[in-house]
């Protein structure tokens, strides 16, 4: 069993080309910006929304291509969309059973199908209860047991830790690994949170404007995002450059780096690796240049500093480095970065 | 300086109340002038039980029907991309603007004896349906039918279609989708619009005089008995036209929470 698309949707402003494979016991993520496409191709994948072009085959079965559309009611698929969509005049338990009511089994024996799907969920002492009663991590679990309620060969989650409070999120998130980890079928979800995503998936897939970006095991992309969104994400500086050994040539400057590399380069370094002074520094730190505050901005319990200059990065400055050299926006300083904290790697 | 912001100035006032009591006051004229000693014995009359009984009848017949093919219609005005949807939205609401005598006379034309379809009813079965019971409720039905059809597409369009979809991702075909998600969804929209197409059925006077006639058992109905009885005996009159309104009030009641409280 093996999901293998490329799927291609034009809009009218927009056009979604993305391909991508998912392996059995595999979960990928698909991460990107809002409006990057990545529901319009979860929506794609279930049958919500027709392809324009490309093709879905999923273990080796023609889905949606040329000549062919399998509806969604006959894809073996099962989607958890964001905002849950649990059915709300029926329980929790007539929500699971649903599924396996149209997949043609006997109303009893989805019952006790049912009420056997949330107890492996945590949540079978809520099996008469109707959604609008249920909290948001309940919910979650009812219908992440809905989806599995079908056995699909293909598990589709939109943004499933979107909708809940960041008190129960780290709880929620935990158990859906393990969910996805026992899920023997392919298994994409979707998501704009960085941490959901390397928590949850094997893989990501990085989709921006339409088109995959960048994709590898969540430790690769954070350590060498390849896009200004992807080192957002992750939180990193990345400066694009022509490197010449240890020198990396960034627009106006230089950066020197510990590895040599040559050639187009991406150089990435993390905000806390950036020092702030209000004079030229002495000593070691060879990457040092002058610069002007752009931004402070609170960020956990230190201080978040743009600064623009010869090279445009991003500092991570306690509040008693804010308050000492005084940063505020127009202030001139001077920025060093070590070269050991810089890592180099081919565009 | 803003001080009473929320006082209406006397222009708007003014007619406002008279407006109102406009409405109102026919109604409390009625209360007032009923003849409640005799209530009884003028509302268990023979005559007027037949009336009651086939208006009963005959409403919520035809308010079934109007359940059965005004669902699927109102569903399907309610589907996306639905070429020509304001041309036939146009259609189902005609009944609603058009007089209902001219509804009568057209239902005369179509289903007369010697209507379009009607020549070909009498000659193929042997059905005639002018002045009959059926009669009334066709003619009930025709003008009850937007109101029924209007409530379900607005309850439709209001509800939230991804429930359709994610029964889709769980195997439900069209028809079953429709059956366990969409209906359960849109009942209370489809209970109002029965409730006012019952109201306005049980009401309806001039489609069912022309189409049906007036004969007392079989399609004289209680809002035809009322008229005649306003020659003969307005006493009785008036106390037809009391339970009317109390039928009326009991409906607006049951309609409370959709039509008045929710502005």
């Amino acid at each position: 069993m093996k999901l293998d698309a490329h799927l291609v949707v034009r809009r009218e402003r927009f056009t979604l080309d993305v391909a991508l494979t998912v392996e059995a016991g595999e979960v990928v993520a698909l991460v990107g910006p809002n409006g990057a496409g990545k529901t319009t191709a979860l929506r794609a994948l279930a049958g919500l929304t027709g392809l324009d072009a490309g093709e879905v085959r999923l273990g080796g079965e023609l889905l949606d291509g040329p000549g062919r559309w399998v509806p969604p009611e006959r894809r073996p698929v099962g989607v958890v969309f964001q905002d849950y969509l649990l059915f709300p005049h029926l329980t929790a338990l007539e929500n699971v059973a649903f599924g396996l009511r149209c997949g043609g089994a006997s109303r009893r024996s989805s019952r006790t199908a049912a009420a056997a799907l949330l107890d492996r969920v945590g949540v079978g002492h809520l099996a008469g209860v109707k959604p609008r009663r249920l909290s948001g991590g309940q919910a979650q679990r009812v219908a992440l047991a809905r989806a599995l309620a079908v056995e699909p060969s293909l598990l589709l989650l939109d943004e499933p830790l979107a909708a809940l409070d960041a008190q129960t999120r780290p709880a929620i998130r935990s158990e859906l690994r393990r969910h996805l980890a026992e899920f023997t079928g392919c298994a994409l979800l979707v998501s704009h949170d960085p941490l959901d995503a390397m928590v949850l998936a094997d893989r990501l897939v990085v989709v921006e404007d339409g088109a995959v970006v960048q994709s590898g095991t969540p430790a690769e992309v954070a350590r060498r995002p390849r896009t200004p969104y992807v080192a957002r994400l992750v939180g990193l500086n990345l400066l694009r450059g022509v490197a010449d050994g240890h020198d990396v040539r960034i627009g106006a400057g230089t950066i020197v780096t510990a590895d040599a590399a040559s050639g187009e380069v991406f150089v990435a370094f993390r905000p806390a690796a950036v020092a702030v002074y209000r004079t030229r520094p002495d000593g070691s730190p060879r990457n040092v240049w002058p610069a002007t505050v752009a931004g402070v901005e609170p960020y956990g319990d230190a201080y978040r500093v743009q600064v623009e200059g010869a090279i445009p990065v991003t500092a991570d400055v306690s509040a008693a480095a804010v308050a000492e050299l005084e940063l505020a926006d127009g202030h001139q300083v001077w920025v060093a970065v070590k070269a050991a904290e810089v890592e180099v790697y081919p565009a | 300086m803003s001080r009473r912001r929320a006082g209406a100035p006397a222009v708007l006032l003014v007619p406002a109340l008279i407006g109102l009591a406009f409405l109102v006051l026919p109604l409390l004229g009625l209360v007032i002038r009923a003849p409640w000693r005799r209530l009884g014995p003028l509302l268990t009359d023979p005559a007027v039980l037949t009336a009651l009984r086939l208006s009963l009848i005959t409403a919520t017949l035809a308010t079934a029907l109007c359940v059965l093919v005004g669902v699927p219609l109102a569903w399907l005005l309610a589907q996306p991309g639905l070429p020509g949807r304001s041309v036939l939205r146009a259609l189902v609401t005609v009944p609603l603007v058009l007089p209902p005598v001219v509804g009568g006379v057209a239902l005369l034309l179509v289903l007369g004896r010697r209507g379009l379809i009607g020549a070909w009813l009498d000659d193929v079965f042997g059905v005639t349906l002018p002045f009959t019971p059926a009669a009334v409720v066709l003619a009930e039905a025709f003008v009850a039918l937007p109101f029924l059809v209007l409530s379900v597409e607005g309850a439709l369009r209001a509800a939230d279609r991804r429930y359709e979809e994610a029964a889709a991702t769980l195997g439900a075909g069209r028809w079953t989708v429709f059956r366990r998600v969409t209906l359960p969804l849109v009942a209370p929209g489809v209970l109002a619009g029965a409730v006012l197409a019952w109201a306005r059925a049980l009401g309806e006077f001039g489609a069912t005089i022309t189409f049906a006639g007036s004969f007392p058992g079989r399609t004289q109905t209680m809002p035809i008995a009322v008229y005649l009885a306003l020659e003969t005996n307005p006493e009785a009159a008036v106390a037809l036209s009391l339970l009317l309104l109390a039928v009326s009030v009991v409906t607006l009641a049951c309609l409370r929470d959709r039509w008045v409280a929710r502005v």
